[in-house]
């Protein structure tokens, strides 16, 4: 293993796995923050040139957090396939960069190779793409999963309808879920971050969701946004309906811990789901991440945070999701300074998520300290559909009143899909069709007009 | 609706001339301005397109031809979100593109400009700085706005007084908007209704690029029983003026953050400045009486 190479004659010499792991990462104002950023744009090639010359060994072997101490890469690492990791491990980091790009390397060829490698060789292979590569990678990748439909299908492009509101207003909510709906948005799921996260409160959501989506016959899933053992104890206590339960998770056990999160509360809130939830299954879990979380509650252990967040998403495989989704310019310009930096991580993201075989979205996103606006977040969000992304947010013109930030609005979507010839989900799209939202995949004089809902 | 909002108005009216009153007295602050009037609608003037930031967003409505147009144009008024816009092939009608855009571009200035020197002198103030020596150090290091910069500890520790009851300061925090829209009613009406409580109060100050996590550092430098800070929040689309006052009792650098006890959605579309400052001397009130803030103290 070789840790020092010369650029311009210049000796740079690395004293471990992490320093060459963050100094090889793109700029991003959270390394700096963490103090592990590269301290010169040279530098941070050198990092790369000894990364690329690792090999999967080599990073398998150098988990960021140590295994007796971290339950996320216990789970990680005892769900690896030895069989698969023995044909990948000689391969230095630049060998596997370049099989993953090669024409003859298939989407099968790379969901078998996902199940024997690491989260920190997925960060490492990632920190070697150029943007493009990360998106010409990610789309050969594809993922699917069932909950009520089968998300992820080639071809098909889904969002999240987040009717989010600032008091939880039943009729506000439903406003919102109504008009999202009229223009094709929710195959995914129509789920809420609560402002309330009672028990109760959560548990009213749950069933007014379950009455809208039984009355009107929607193909789709419900969920309400808050902590796992609160929805669980909305089903136990309040009968609440539950397709899908959610989680934020992070990439170590100390980031979980501020989550108050364990892996066990997500084994059982996913038991709590398969046996007596309202969907069919067998993926029943919606997680949400996003780089950064980690520094933010020094549970990083001093490693950079492209890493991190690939850990949360080897973290996030075991519970077979159905949905992951990054909220990658949510947590402000400390982490992700500016547009360039939020284009950046929403590309590493859902490229490390599809590789390490979770069906990935993204909250393509910022907040109003950061130097971004609606154009950088539209731009990221076509770049994220060229590159497969399996789902993507969707609010009233992108301004979520409640969580104060801006995203992808409800025109987003169809708009997308139109450019790139997608559809939603098919059994989604056929009631679109038959409320007569949508025809032949092109929103309808009709697709807008939320009052169609008020006619019974 | 209209019986809230003359409400709101008559209330406005008499705190602001309450709070005039009794501002003479009070020591170090100039009179308040009087807020213009925000309950009227948008004035058509002749040969000036009318002012797109005045619609309400709840009310308006603009898709073509809808099924059952009055019940949803009714629904959707229980919502404050950009509901009911209609579209122009897949995307947005221009108005309300520019109207997010006047909206965004309020929140942006409000973080990325400064607060004026004239409107913190204006306001007896004297100004210090954080550790950050510019707005994308501030952005980039919270670390740094937590803390004074070693000039500006030395002029609070020079011109504030000692071991005062309580200590008021002002930061810009991420909105120097909040500090111009708020501050010229909300510090008097504070130390206003700190006086009615007989409650002395040490010497007011301002902190550039500020944390609210510098308070910590203020109560340990001037021995404040209670500090308390208003600071600027983070700008929405619904407004960029969001103002908050955190208090603690006996605050320390490193304490948790949990010792914090918070007054927020301080704004003219939320707790008026006037009201809120009476609102938060009454606060500092029972935190001074139960000597505890945050979640160690029952409100």
């Amino acid at each position: 293993m070789i840790l020092k190479t010369k650029l311009f004659g210049h000796v740079y010499e690395f004293k471990s796995i992490r320093e060459v792991m963050a100094k090889a990462n793109e700029e991003k104002s959270g390394d700096k923050l963490a103090g592990i950023a590269a301290e010169s744009a040279e530098e941070r090639v050198a990092a790369k040139v000894v990364l690329a010359n690792l090999t999967l060994n080599d990073l398998r072997n150098s988990p960021a957090v140590p295994y007796e101490e971290d339950e996320v890469t216990r789970i990680i690492q005892d769900d690896v396939n030895e069989t698969i990791f023995r044909e990948f491990q000689n391969m230095t980091v630049a060998e596997f960069r370049e099989w993953l790009l090669d024409s003859n390397t298939t989407s099968e060829m790379i969901r078998r190779a996902s199940r024997g490698i690491t989260s920190e060789i997925v960060a490492g292979v990632c920190k070697l793409m150029s943007n493009l590569d990360l998106i010409c990678g990610a789309k050969k990748i594809q993922v699917t999963a069932h909950c009520n439909t089968t998300i992820g299908l080639p071809g098909t492009f889904s969002s999240r309808l987040q009717p989010n509101h600032t008091t939880d207003d039943p009729k506000g909510i439903l406003a919102s879920a109504m008009e999202g709906f009229s223009y094709g948005c929710g195959d995914a799921v129509l789920g809420l971050n609560p402002v309330d996260d009672s028990v109760e409160s959560v548990a009213r959501i749950l069933k007014m969701f379950d009455e809208f989506k039984n009355k009107w016959e929607i193909p789709t899933q419900i969920c309400v946004l808050a902590h796992v053992t609160t929805q669980i104890a909305a089903a136990e206590k309040m009968g609440a309906p539950l397709d899908l339960v959610f989680q934020s998770i992070a990439g170590s056990q100390m980031g979980n811990e501020a989550f108050g999160l364990t892996g066990e509360m997500l084994a059982e809130g996913r038991a709590a789901v398969l046996s007596r939830g309202t969907s069919t299954g067998p993926n029943v879990m919606y997680f949400e991440t996003g780089q950064g979380s980690e520094l933010s509650s020094e549970a990083h252990n001093g490693w950079d945070q492209v890493t991190m967040e690939a850990r949360c998403y080897g973290f996030a495989k075991r519970y077979q999701p159905f949905l992951v989704n990054t909220v990658v310019g949510f947590i402000g310009p400390e982490y992700l300074y500016d547009s360039k930096q939020v284009t950046r991580a929403g590309l590493e993201d859902h490229f490390m998520g599809k590789l390490t075989g979770v069906p990935m979205g993204c909250d393509a996103c910022y907040t109003n300290h950061m130097k971004t606006d609606q154009n950088d977040i539209e731009n990221l969000a076509t770049l994220l559909v060229a590159a497969g992304c399996t789902y993507l947010m969707s609010i009233p013109e992108g301004d979520d009143c409640m969580l104060m930030y801006q995203c992808t609005g409800y025109h987003e979507i169809p708009t997308l899909r139109e450019l790139f010839g997608l559809r939603p989900i098919p059994e989604f799209d056929r009631w679109l069709e038959k409320m007569g939202f949508s025809e032949n995949g092109k929103l309808t004089s009709k697709a807008g007009d939320a009052s169609v809902f008020l006619s019974r | 609706m209209m019986d809230k909002e003359m409400l709101t108005q008559i209330i406005q009216q008499v705190v602001a001339e309450l709070v005039q009153e009794g501002q003479s007295k009070a020591p170090g602050g100039p009179a308040p301005q009087k807020e213009p009037a925000r309950t009227q609608p948008p004035q058509e003037e002749e040969g000036c397109l009318p002012d797109i930031t005045e619609i309400d967003i709840r009310e308006q409505y603009l898709v073509e031809h809808p099924e059952h147009g009055e019940a949803y144009a009714d629904l959707k008024r229980n919502a404050p979100c950009r509901l009911g816009i209609g579209k122009a092939g897949t995307r947005y009608k221009t108005l309300p593109q520019l109207e997010f855009r006047a909206a965004h571009s309020a929140a942006q200035d409000a973080v990325f400009s400064d607060v004026g020197d004239d409107v913190i002198e204006g306001q007896g103030l004297f100004i210090v700085k954080s550790q950050c020596d510019s707005k994308d150090t501030y952005l980039t290091r919270p670390d740094l706005g937590r803390k004074l910069s070693r000039e500006g500890a030395q002029t609070v520790r020079e011109r504030c007084k000692k071991n005062p009851t309580v200590q008021i300061f002002v930061s810009d925090g991420l909105s120097s908007a909040a500090v111009t829209a708020n501050i010229p009613d909300l510090l008097p009406s504070l130390l206003q209704g700190l006086q009615n409580h007989r409650i002395e109060v040490g010497t007011p100050f301002f902190v550039r690029y500020g944390r609210v996590g510098v308070m910590d550092e203020v109560s340990e430098i001037t021995g404040a029983e209670v500090t308390c800070v208003l600071i600027g929040e983070r700008p929405g689309l619904i407004t960029a003026e969001s103002m908050s006052a955190y208090i603690a009792y006996r605050a320390t650098v490193g304490m948790p953050e949990a010792r914090r006890t918070v007054v927020s959605n301080i704004h003219r579309n939320g707790t008026n400045p006037a009201e809120a400052g009476a609102h938060i001397a009454d606060v500092i009130g029972l935190v001074l009486e139960k000597k505890a803030s945050g979640t160690d103290l029952k409100l």
